[in-house]
């Protein structure tokens, strides 16, 4: 297990910063925003991501990918979460292809991996049906019917939802158990309504009216599938966690450069301690979060049995520091950090938001203690 | 030898030579061995344990063995770390020789200079302390006026240092002196080993609010010290100190990140935890789980940095973050362990030796972020030398 990127992640990290500051900077994501695109993301931008490969770092080479493992899916996250990226990589290229490869038949996967690697889809992620990530709470009911099922419930903030080509639903068989279905979002009994958030991402609130399922909507391929549910959940938060790294770090270094640059008092604000040491105490924070991170994802990727404690505490960690990172970028920015102009407001909103998914610090701290035995 | 075997031996070793006594973390002060002149050890456990160790040179695994170490390469001690992490097997030896005059006599030192010195340290046979802080020089330790002067083979040293960590039980001194008093400030000071057991050395213990007084007043009265006992030139103590103190940060650390009791052993102990063994109080155990986070984050911290330095990038002025971090995880520890034990945790004295030991490491855990440098300047050290904030 190593902490230091590899040669070929190094590589990439240095296309993918080069690639998004050009491509993607968070100038995008305003555009977005202020034209009310109905989907919240780029399809052009997905497909160039799909050319330089990374749809495809968790998918098998058999299957089209190129295999890089979830140390360079983070590589690739902490990019995007320092450009502020709207775009489906977290839903689709980790958890649509970890879904597939958990819990998905031979024949699913030879069907779906391919496409994800070629960036031929967006897949959003159906699980919470609460306020509060609460991955247990499930109601959605996928009920036999013949050779297939009825699904029926109701799911809350499906991110990516409304430009998605396909759904992987999580909810209970007869059995009680929790199960992953794929689910046309075009299909009849299927309604999609657009919930525009605060980080100006369109997440959908969706209904499923006894939507008729085939046979082969459910991923059937899991010993397990509620064990794989969890190990799923878990590689996404480490992921996410990643993700929220980076914008905690461009946050950080957005605001050390603002206030080596702003004078008061005829000198630059960067000379005063009560900045510094607020300064240094974040840094420090920064470095725990990234060893965090880097640990879930490298746990992930050598020992999945023991990935689950360091998924959590690196989410509860990065979700932290991140709110931090940018609510202190606000103040030391002064009046400025509060206007929209500036970006370090877009941090803010995007910290809280993806904070959220998957379970928030308070989430994060429990899972904690309950696989720490206390 | 491969690692693997490497290991494998460790681990036999251990197994055979370890006494189980020495298998159970350290409670307190008395569990910890110092050595020295006049040092006894507290069981027969502890002096078996200390010399097979001294006689393996692992009391100080990666120095040379010409000067009493084990003469292991980083990768191997660190196997051995990890394989007495795993049974829990204490330290052998603990000293300021081993944490920091060490380093920086083998940085800085002759070859006498080390044959004389780092064997003593290895084995256990003199314990040295630390003086540098003075009354009017605590933060601003370049302001130290404690002076020497020089006299044909030797300085003679006059002035106060404050303090100085067992200074009463220790058998030499490191000493920053000012020798050069034309100098400007920061290449004035020599570095200088005074041996304590002569007449112009005098100390005084100062009573602390753990109770203990683990530390005293030094005063130098026209002592002595030979000049081939001056670590590096006249004038580059400043340089030397430096190194030290980077040093004495990653030994402060290590000592606050490892060992001693926890929230949720302090929880079991006082008996508020559930049958299924959560702590009863739901806020207290979110308390501990976000220390658990930190915890996890700070270990993985220091293995990343450890990794990173071993790929060249040095550890640098990151030394002061790490003394930060560790040392307000340490106090916050003992903060909850107290909330854990509730009552219980308020004992000062009993029946038994190590009644009140709870409290007495809260108590003691405050000097952390004083010691080695306050986390105000550590955070300082940070905001300059890492992020390059100006200075006013
Ligand atoms: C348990 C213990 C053991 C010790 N052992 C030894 C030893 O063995 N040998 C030895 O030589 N010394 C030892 N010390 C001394 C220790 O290094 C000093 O106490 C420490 O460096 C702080 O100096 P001071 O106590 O004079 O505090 P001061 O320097 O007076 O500081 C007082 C307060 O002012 C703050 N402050 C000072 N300067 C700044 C600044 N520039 N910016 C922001 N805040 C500032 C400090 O952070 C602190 O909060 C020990 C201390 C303790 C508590």
């Amino acid at each position: 297990m190593s902490f230091v990127l590899t040669e070929d992640e190094q590589m990439l990290r240095d296309s993918a910063r080069g690639f998004l500051a050009e491509a993607s900077p968070v100038s995008a994501l305003r555009k977005l925003r202020d034209a009310k695109d109905p989907v919240g993301f780029s399809r052009e931008l997905w497909g160039q991501m799909a050319e330089m490969g990374w749809t495809g770092v968790l998918v098998s080479e058999d299957h089209g990918g190129v295999d890089m493992g979830y140390s360079a899916a983070g590589v690739i996250l902490e990019e995007i979460g320092r450009t502020l990226t709207a775009s489906p990589y977290l839903s689709t290229a980790v958890l649509g292809a970890t879904a597939f490869n958990l819990a998905g038949t031979e024949s699913q996967k030879s069907a779906w991996l391919p496409k994800i690697a070629a960036g031929e889809t967006v897949i959003a992620f159906a699980i919470d049906e609460k306020a509060r990530h609460a991955p247990e709470k499930i109601d959605t009911r996928a009920v036999a019917d013949g050779n297939g099922f009825r699904l029926s419930g109701k799911k809350r903030y499906v991110v990516n939802a409304m430009g998605a080509d396909v759904l992987i639903v999580a909810a209970r068989t007869e059995d009680d158990r929790i199960n992953l279905f794929l689910v046309d979002p075009e299909a009849e009994g299927v309604e999609r309504t657009a919930r525009r958030t605060v980080d100006s991402h369109v997440p959908a609130d969706i209904v499923f009216d006894d939507v008729k399922l085939t046979g082969e909507a459910i991923l059937s391929g899991a010993e397990d599938p509620e064990a794989a549910y969890r190990l799923l959940l878990d590689a996404g938060r480490a992921c996410q966690a990643a993700e929220l790294y980076g914008a905690a770090l461009q946050a950080f270094d957005v605001t050390l450069d603002y206030i080596k640059g702003r004078e008061q008092f005829g000198v630059s604000i960067a000379t005063f301690q009560g900045l510094q040491h607020r300064a240094a105490h974040l840094y420090g924070e920064l470095e725990l979060t990234q060893s965090l991170v880097r640990r879930a994802l490298t746990t992930l990727d050598t020992q999945p049995s023991q990935a689950p404690l360091w998924c959590a505490a690196a989410k509860a960690k990065a979700t932290q520091v991140a709110r931090l990172s940018a609510a202190e970028g606000i103040q030391m920015h002064g009046g400025v950090g509060m206007t929209d102009e500036y970006d370090i407001g877009l941090y803010y909103k995007r910290a809280q938001a993806a904070g959220e998914y998957l379970g928030d610090d308070a989430f994060g701290a429990g899972e904690v203690a309950r696989l720490s035995g206390y | 030898m491969s690692l693997d075997t490497f290991r494998k031996e460790t681990r036999a070793w251990l197994e055979a030579n370890c006494p189980e006594a020495m298998r159970k973390p350290i409670r307190s002060e008395a569990d910890i061995c110092w050595g020295g002149k006049n040092w006894t050890f507290a069981s027969q456990d502890q002096k078996v344990w200390f010399e097979r160790m001294v006689e393996k040179g692992w009391t100080v695994p990666t120095w040379p063995t010409e000067y009493g170490g084990g003469g292991l390469s980083k990768e191997e001690a660190f196997v051995l770390k990890e394989e007495m992490k795993a049974i829990g097997a204490r330290s052998p030896l603990d000293s300021f020789g081993i944490w920091m005059l060490g380093p920086a006599l083998l940085k800085y030192g002759t070859h006498e200079q080390k044959l004389e010195h780092l064997p003593p340290i290895a084995r256990g046979e003199i314990r040295w302390c630390q003086g540098y802080s003075e009354p009017g020089a605590g933060s601003d330790l370049v302001s130290l006026r404690t002076k020497g002067e020089l006299k044909g083979d030797r300085y003679i040293v006059n002035g106060q240092k404050v303090w100085t960590s067992y200074a009463d039980k220790s058998d030499w001194i490191f000493a920053l002196v000012r020798t050069e008093p034309d100098a400007p400030k920061y290449s004035g000071i020599s570095f200088l080993l005074i041996d304590m057991d002569q007449k112009g050395v005098s100390t005084k213990p100062i009573k602390l609010i753990s109770g203990k007084s683990p530390f005293c007043e030094t005063f130098f009265d026209d002592a002595e010290a030979l000049t081939k006992n001056r670590l590096g030139e006249a004038g580059q103590g400043w340089e030397i100190a430096k190194y030290l103190l980077s040093h004495e940060r990653a030994g402060i650390v290590s000592e606050a990140a490892f060992g001693g009791l926890n929230p949720v052993t302090a929880a079991h102990q006082s008996g508020e935890v559930e049958e299924d063994g959560r702590l009863s109080d739901p806020i207290l155990r979110g308390d501990v789980a976000r220390l658990t986070i930190d915890g996890l984050a700070f270990d993985a911290t220091m293995r990343r940095v450890k990794e990173e330095a071993d790929h060249g990038e040095g550890v640098g002025a990151r030394a002061s973050m790490l003394k930060y971090i560790g040392t307000e995880l340490n106090k916050r520890r003992n903060e909850l362990n107290m909330s854990a034990l509730g009552y219980d945790g308020l004992l000062w004295e009993g029946e038994k030796e190590s009644d009140g030991d709870p409290a007495r490491s809260w108590l003691r855990s405050r000097a952390n972020s004083i010691e080695g440098g306050t986390s105000e300047i550590q955070l300082n050290i940070v905001a300059k030398r890492v992020l390059d904030l100006p200075s006013a």
